[in-house]
């Protein structure tokens, strides 16, 4: 489990408690944090749940697979060296305190 | 075209799924102050659709994983969520709907977001067909009924029989497989996905289940349902007397859009609610989007989508509607389907191909697969499924939203770089 903070792009700051298995979009949607959409309801197939991972934090992340990778060419928002598709990063111990940005818009 | 909605006004939305969620946050995007009232007529809070015949199946995610907006996230939107509403009637003269309690909702707006329902074998005159353990797919609880059955044939090693070699079908093979099941796929037609994929497509995927031990029988003609003495089904009987046994028989034959409420309303309806592509119904003040719909192209002929997207990009197209709004619904089409650990993305409509083009490596072990098959009409792209290639899909997606029609050599390049393709502004 971990305590994930996701911060929107309006400067509001969240931070919710995810279980072990759960998706930081998950977690996102199921707690209505605007910001994070989640179309495809988590199947990397739409890339709406696009975040900047919090770059001094980005190694304790597994890599992105070269599914999630071909996705994110098609984020909504600039894609930056430290973007994720948030349905792919499940919550573990390692990601304790992680702080995720999200973007202005998804679509 | 209506007035735009105003701060007074209510919005009746019937259906709490894709659709009608999209719909409903779209119309407080629009700037839309009134009342929203979302009536679902299943007991669950709006969820994800997508993983019920993956992931939710395989057991591998609880209910509150599935969760898609919760009440509290739809409450803070003001948006009023009613579960277990199911509503008898729409009467479009008093523009009120009637709810099964006897009670009646008034609407300036009304949003139907029905979705479908998956057709039974009782449609194709099966006898046995109302058997326990012949089940469908389409809600939770049906996803949580087929996975009770599955452990019931884990526990007595019992097989899985699947009728119809569709998405729906084919996914739910696969975690069948997952779960170590003994599987048969019976598909009607000689091959799989055939109104949709390119042959080398459907052989392509026959192979991937043969490979994963599925036993796939095409040509299939089922005769009949077998029931043990206490109504359970336990086998398939075929035309040629041969019997599949079998603890669970999931079918996939295919959905009908639910559009009875609409068409006792007498809104025009033809195999789904007539809509224009920005969502409007043959009643100004009565929109649709998702599954339930058939959206009138611009040469008069309906074309009916079942996907995550139509629903999201309709609910969008209605809302903008009812707010006086003209947002057509002009993407490509786009949809998805996971099988193993294969993706399939698919873009654009290959209805009509004549020719097809390969890019990539179909893999002589099918392990390595990374592809586009790339559907043609003459010298016109149609559309293109790739198989663990997303880059290619979305390559796909902006060609044809761009209009652009790359040639058959080119596609077939792996060097060729199919972005670029895309003419730039000059």
């Amino acid at each position: 489990m971990a305590n994930i903070t996701y911060i929107e792009s309006n400067g509001t700051s969240t931070t919710i408690h995810l279980n072990d298995g759960w998706s930081l979009m998950q977690g996102a949607t199921a707690n209505g944090i605007d910001g994070i959409v989640g179309e495809c309801g988590g199947s990397c197939a739409c890339a709406t749940c696009h975040c900047y991972v919090d770059e001094a934090r980005l190694g304790d992340l597994p890599a992105a697979s070269d599914g999630e990778l071909d996705m994110l060419e098609n984020v909504a928002a600039e894609r930056k060296p430290n973007s994720r598709l948030a349905c792919q990063i499940k919550a573990t111990a390692a990601l304790e305190g992680l702080i995720i940005r999200l973007p202005e818009t998804q679509e | 075209m209506s007035a735009p909605l105003q701060p007074e006004d209510s919005v009746v939305i019937i259906g709490a799924g894709q659709a009608g969620v999209q719909t409903a946050e779209a119309l407080r995007t629009l700037g839309f102050a009134g009342a929203i009232h979302l009536l679902g007529d299943e007991p669950h809070a709006p969820y994800h659709r997508p993983p019920l015949s993956k992931a939710w199946l395989a057991g591998e995610m609880d209910a509150a994983q599935l969760v898609m907006r919760s009440p509290e996230v739809l409450a803070r939107k003001n948006i009023t969520l009613r579960t277990g509403c199911t509503v008898r009637a729409i009467d479009r003269a008093t523009k009120t709907v009637a709810l099964a309690d006897d009670s009646h909702l008034p609407y300036t707006g009304l949003v139907l977001a029905t979705g479908s329902t998956p057709r039974t074998l009782n449609a194709l005159n099966l006898p046995g067909a109302d058997a326990k353990g012949v089940l469908a797919l389409r809600s939770r609880d049906d996803a949580s009924a087929i996975s009770a059955q599955m452990a019931v044939c884990v526990e007595k090693n019992l097989g899985v029989v699947v009728i119809g070699g569709g998405f729906i079908g084919l996914e739910v093979a696969a975690t069948a497989r997952k779960k170590g099941l003994a599987v048969t796929v019976l598909e009607a037609a000689p091959r799989l996905l055939g109104r949709v994929l390119a042959p080398v497509l459907s052989d392509w995927y026959a192979a991937l289940h043969r490979s994963h031990g599925v036993r796939l029988v095409l040509d299939a003609q089922v005769a009949a349902l077998e029931a043990d003495a206490e109504g359970a089904v336990c086998g398939v009987r075929m035309q040629d007397g041969s019997v599949v046994p079998a603890g669970l028989v999931v079918v996939g034959i295919g959905v009908a859009a639910n559009d009875q409420l609409a068409a006792a309303a007498g809104l025009e309806c033809e195999r789904g609610i007539v809509v224009d592509a920005c969502g409007r119904t043959s009643d100004a003040s009565v929109v649709a989007a998702g599954d339930c719909t058939a959206r009138r192209q611009s040469d008069g002929a309906l074309l009916r989508l079942e996907s995550v997207q139509n629903a999201t990009e309709q609910g969008k197209s209605a809302a903008a509607a009812l707010m006086g709004q003209e947002r057509p619904f002009a993407a490509t089409p786009w949809f998805w389907s996971d099988q193993y650990d294969k993706k399939l993305q698919m873009a654009g409509l290959s209805t009509g191909a004549d020719a097809w083009a390969v890019r990539g490596d179909m893999g002589a072990d099918l392990s390595h697969a990374s592809f586009t098959v790339f559907h043609f009409k003459g010298a016109t792209l149609l559309g293109a499924d790739s198989v663990n290639a997303g880059k290619d899909h979305l390559a796909v997606r902006k060609l044809l939203d761009a209009g652009v029609s790359p040639t058959q050599q080119q596609v077939a390049d792996t060097a060729q770089d199919l972005a670029s393709l895309i003419a730039k502004p000059v």
